[in-house]
């Protein structure tokens, strides 16, 4: 039997956070049941219901594997709970096999008080992803965003996954080791769109970390995009520049202007996610992507994402 | 034959000295019991700690419940050091102690008993395990991270050159390496390059005076090896390592004097594979592990000990460790072995197997050099040893490595030797434990506590010096003298130097190529995910202190390998921990894997925290679980239990699938509702 998705939506709504894991459940299922529920439950935290955006910070982590983001995210952890931020964190792990199982790696690295109920850690696999950033992980931030005051979702790679983040995420960052020379030539070779913020980890190196943030920031002047900042993060104790990050995550969610760009967002998801549904093909019986493109700008903005691709569906027939 | 072509030696060798691995319940009752062995013939002592004293936890410390004084004996302060040392005359005994994050404090407590018995520091010969490293890879009793880790041991070193000279500050250690699965190439390289990363770290420590002691320093350093079954092969791994340490030390150190390069290593044998079933048969295993050791007088062990035919069962009583003791005492009073010069000199089959696995102890060595180095390539190595571990099972269970009485031979007659209502084992009774943490806080309330907190500020002050101007061993030993405990010893450097958790390894491991078996699985777990709705997710779990993981990793690994998502978070986790990882991740099923015999206290203690959590998914348990204590722990929730004798791992896995299956169609978290527990 399914949980009942719209009371847990509504007690997400009223920031109930025990409601969460129980959410997330509903929502990663696959099941005809489950996936009903999980609407209703989604349904009860959309912007039409809420009166507005979700209240949290939605963050969007990317970068290599081995960059050292589970463990910035742990000192990050840290840092927002002493500012009393409560933080949901979906840990999405590239680690799958051909056997479709997977080993989640990253929450060992996440050093939390078991004690704390302002805190959750959700891992997943990426291997259920089909084109865009896993479904169920752009629905669960939706449904975290109303619920937290952070959400934060991990993802691995370069050049392709900030765009995907960017589908979900109000703030993207960047993680780079010192001396990751990817990420540099991808932003160079315009392969990656320009991140929100930089973060070069591991400074505790020394040298070599210095040196890249100087690469870094000086690619990004010549690009003609000196807004976006570049830090140096030492995760490991003594942990250095951790609040400064969270001062600069913050500033450019302040600059920004949420509705548009969590508006922006949906419509860019719900094409990507019609498009997985019903293929090229699909696209070319509702006239192609710019038209496609046109029915969501008219919509309402209150609609959640699945409201969009379901209007996409009708203007199929 | 004339004297010359003698085959023999003019003199017959004096015997390797003969230790017995042991320590329980308290330090009164380890000092009878090492008085005893003594009378036995046994010659040097060896500590078994318990793990709160081996992690830097006081008895009444919430990390320390179900775990003060089973696995060995509980040293708080210099009180209980004296009560472990008393009558035993410390200018004359050789003392082995089997410790490392904690090992300066230790070695400080010793100090301070020998300073009470009028006997000077200059005197005390012995061994601090002090390997840091191989805890990161394979033995879990680290507590800080590796850069001040690396420092306390290169301060103990540098401390004991000067005033402790006859002690061996480090044992660089192969043998848990071979527990956790390395191959003898692997043990070979690891251990080397654990031993250049200590070298270096001291020489950098030393400075100015590195130049002149690192002679010495290098002739203090000695190894702690393992010795398995195949003890041809295992032979020309001891050879093949006094080679290289040889080589090493001219090459890398500059070292001259040929007794300062002298490969000098200690002994247990192999306990990996000592069989649950059958046990008997582990004590021709054992003989012939010990043969590797000392057949070959020029790679032969300094001292040894010998694991007892009951290892897999759980704790030795005296009576098996006496047996273990009478095995050495046979191989080195009644039988030739120390009569000849070394009897492999020529073969060609002994320099063939030393020469290939020097070529790959090198090749290995110089991945861990690229790496940066042992600290560094710590991640890669842990992944490398439970590979190697992956692949020893996957041989076992197809049966291509005979285990006898396991996968062949198995029909058996009943077994006198565990027909005892506790099965042949020790029982460390469990009213123990609140006498020393009654004791622990008597200690505390008596000592002249502003000496104490004195002490532990200087310790604090050391510690934190960024140039580490003073050796840590100077305050640490003026903290014992005060009466300050282990755990705060360990507390006041944790503040400073934070807190480590080492890598899995898991995520590292190849995916085992299917047999039918495992496809059938596949198949099964997809037809689970499709009634779940979700991918079948299982959490593996370690509760308290005990870091024996082998069997996590290697159940995570299979299960992933089943098609199933795994949670696996590493060792040394509270019931608390697992339950919050539990219920936020939504799990279908959690298995909890202790081997320490604390599961009496822990599991129960998660079952109550996962209800108090609302979280209703099954629970299994595996490990060392002696057949008495299964019914109560299914008693207590517990849907199933297993031990070394379920060797296919496959099988454990499919149970899993079932049980899971059994219960979908429910959700797996039920806010505020009571476990349903087994199934
Ligand atoms: C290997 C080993 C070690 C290695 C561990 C390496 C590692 N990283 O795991 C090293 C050398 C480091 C070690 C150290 C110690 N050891 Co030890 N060790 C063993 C040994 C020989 C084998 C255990 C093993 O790994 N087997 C292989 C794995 C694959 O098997 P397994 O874990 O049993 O798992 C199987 C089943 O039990 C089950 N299972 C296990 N877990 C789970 C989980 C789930 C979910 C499921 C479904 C199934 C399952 O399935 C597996 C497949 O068959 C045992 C004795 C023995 N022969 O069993 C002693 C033993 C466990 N060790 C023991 C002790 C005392 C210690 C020390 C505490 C000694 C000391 N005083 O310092 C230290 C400290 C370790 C620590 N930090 O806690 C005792 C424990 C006594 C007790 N229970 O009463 C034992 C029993 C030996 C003895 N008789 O004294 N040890
Ligand atoms: N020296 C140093 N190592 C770090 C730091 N942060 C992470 N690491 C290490 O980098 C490795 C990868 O870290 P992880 O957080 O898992 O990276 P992820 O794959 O990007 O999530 C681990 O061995 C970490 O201990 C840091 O600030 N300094
Ligand atoms: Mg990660």
């Amino acid at each position: 039997m399914s949980a009942d998705g719209a009371a847990l939506g509504a007690r997400l709504r009223e920031r109930d956070l025990g409601a969460a894991p129980a959410a997330l459940n509903l929502i990663e299922s696959t099941a005809p049941g489950d996936r009903e529920q999980a609407a209703a439950l989604l349904r009860e935290l959309s912007p039409a219901v809420l009166g507005g955006e979700a209240p949290a910070h939605v963050i969007g982590v990317t970068g290599p594997p081995g960059a050292g983001k589970s463990t910035l995210l742990s000192a990050l952890l840290h840092a927002w709970r002493a500012r009393g931020r409560t933080v949901a964190m979906l840990a999405v792990d590239p680690s799958s096999r051909r056997s479709g199982g997977s080993l989640l790696g990253d929450r060992a690295r996440i050093d939390f008080d078991p004690a704390d109920s302002g805190v959750l850690i959700r891992s997943t696999a990426a291997g259920e992803r089909l084109g865009g950033l896993a479904r169920a992980t752009r629905a669960a931030a939706g449904a975290l965003a109303g619920a937290f005051d952070v959400v934060v979702i991990e993802t691995v790679g370069v050049g392709q996954a900030e765009t995907e983040v960017a589908e979900v995420a109000d703030t993207v960052a960047v993680v780079v080791q010192p001396g990751g020379g990817d990420v540099l030539q991808f932003l160079k070779a315009g392969i990656m769109e320009i991140p929100d913020v930089l973060v070069v980890t591991k400074a505790d190196l020394g040298q070599i970390a210095l040196r890249t943030r100087r690469d870094l920031s000086a690619a990004l002047r010549s690009l003609g995009s000196s807004a976006t900042q570049v830090l140096a993060v030492s995760s490991l104790p003594p942990a250095s520049g951790v609040d400064e990050l969270v001062d600069a995550l913050e500033a450019h969610r302040a600059e920004l202007d949420v509705a548009e760009r969590r508006l922006a967002a949906r419509r860019s998801a719900a094409l990507t996610d019609f498009t997985i549904e019903h293929g090229e093909q699909g696209l070319r019986a509702i006239g192609g992507r710019a038209a496609a493109q046109a029915t969501l700008g008219a919509a309402d903005p209150g609609l959640d994402l699945a409201a969009l691709v379901a209007m996409l569906e009708r203007s199929m027939s | 034959m004339s004297g010359d072509h003698s085959p023999r030696l003019p003199e017959r060798d004096r015997p390797w000295m003969m230790r017995t691995y042991a320590g329980h319940s308290t330090a009164k009752a380890s000092n009878e019991l090492y008085r005893r062995n003594l009378e036995k013939g046994q010659t040097g002592l060896s500590v078994a700690f318990d793990l709160p004293t081996q992690t830097g936890y006081d008895p009444d410390d919430e990390l320390a419940r179900g775990e003060v004084g089973k696995v060995g004996v509980p040293i708080s302060h210099r009180g209980d050091m004296a009560a472990l040392m008393h009558g035993i005359p410390l200018d004359e005994m050789n003392t082995s102690m089997t410790i490392n994050a904690t090992a300066a404090w230790l070695l400080a407590l010793y100090i301070v008993a020998a300073e009470e018995q009028g006997v000077a520091e200059e005197q005390l010969q012995g061994t601090t395990q002090n390997d840091i490293i191989k805890e990161f890879l394979a033995r879990g009793t680290y507590a800080f991270p590796p850069a001040p880790s690396m420092r306390l041991i290169a301060d103990m070193i540098a401390y004991t050159v000067e005033h402790v000279p006859k002690w061996n500050p480090i044992n660089i250690c192969s043998y848990h390496l071979q527990e956790a699965g390395a191959t003898p190439v692997q043990e070979i390289a690891y251990a080397m390059s654990n031993a250049i990363a200590v070298l270096d770290a001291t020489r950098e420590r030393l400075g100015e005076r590195g130049r002149e002691v690192m002679e010495q320093v290098f002739g203090r350093i000695s190894f702690f090896v393992n010795a398995g079954v195949r003890f041809v092969e295992e032979h020309a791994k001891l050879r093949a390592m006094s080679i290289l340490w040889e080589e090493l030390g001219r090459e890398r150190y500059d070292v001259q004097d040929a007794r300062h390069l002298r490969f000098r290593y200690g002994v247990q044998v192999n306990s990996l594979g000592l069989t649950e079933a059958q046990p008997e048969n582990n004590v021709q295993r054992i003989v012939l592990e010990a043969l590797a050791v000392t057949l070959g007088r020029d790679a032969r062990a300094r001292a040894i000990q010998l694991p007892a035919w009951n290892e897999a069962l759980g704790l030795p009583r005296p009576w098996d460790q006496q047996w273990s003791l009478r095995i050495q005492q046979v191989l080195a009073y009644e039988t030739d072995i120390l009569e000849y010069p070394d009897i492999f000199e020529g073969s060609k089959v002994m320099e063939g197997l030393v020469s290939e696995l020097l070529d790959g102890a090198r090749a290995e060595m110089a991945v861990v050099a690229e790496h940066g180095g042992a600290v560094e390539a710590v991640s890669y190595m842990k992944g490398a040893l439970v590979d190697s571990h992956r692949e020893r099972i996957r041989r076992i269970e197809s049966g291509e490595q005979v285990v006898v009485g396991q996968n062949r031979f198995g029909e058996s007659e009943d077994s006198p030797l565990t027909a005892d209502a506790e099965g042949g084992i020790l029982v460390v009774d469990p009213k123990l434990e609140a006498e020393q943490v009654e004791a622990v806080r008597s200690w505390r309330a008596e000592r002249d506590q502003s000496a104490v907190d004195e002490a532990l500020a200087a310790l604090a002050a050391a510690a934190r010096d960024a140039d580490g101007a003073e050796n840590l061993m100077i305050p640490t030993i003026a903290a014992a003298r005060a009466g300050a405990t282990t755990g705060e010893w360990s507390m006041t450097l944790r503040e400073v130097f934070g807190s480590y958790r080492a890598p899995t390894g898991v995520g590292d491991a190849a995916a085992v190529a299917p047999d039918g078996e495992l496809s059938e699985l596949r198949a099964e777990v997809s037809r689970l995910q499709e009634k779940l709705g979700r991918r079948p997710k299982i959490l593996v779990g370690k509760p308290g202190l005990d870091g024996h993981s082998n069997g996590a990793e290697q159940i995570a690994v299979r299960a992933r390998d089943s098609g199933m998502d795994v949670v696996y978070e590493g060792i040394r986790l509270t019931p608390a921990q697992i339950a919050a990882s539990a219920l936020q991740e939504g799990v279908h099923v959690i298995g909890l894997s202790i081997l320490s015999g604390s599961h009496r206290e822990l599991i129960p203690a998660v079952i109550d925290a996962l209800r108090d959590a609302g979280v209703t998914a099954p629970v299994v348990v595996g490990g060392i679980i002696p057949e008495q204590d299964v019914a109560p722990l299914r008693e207590a929730g517990v849907a199933a239990v297993y031990t070394p004798k379920d060797f296919d791992i496959t099988r454990i896995m499919r149970d899993i699938v079932e049980l899971v299956g059994a219960g979908a169609g429910e959700s797996s978290v039920v806010v505020g509702s009571a476990a349903n527990g087994s199934a």
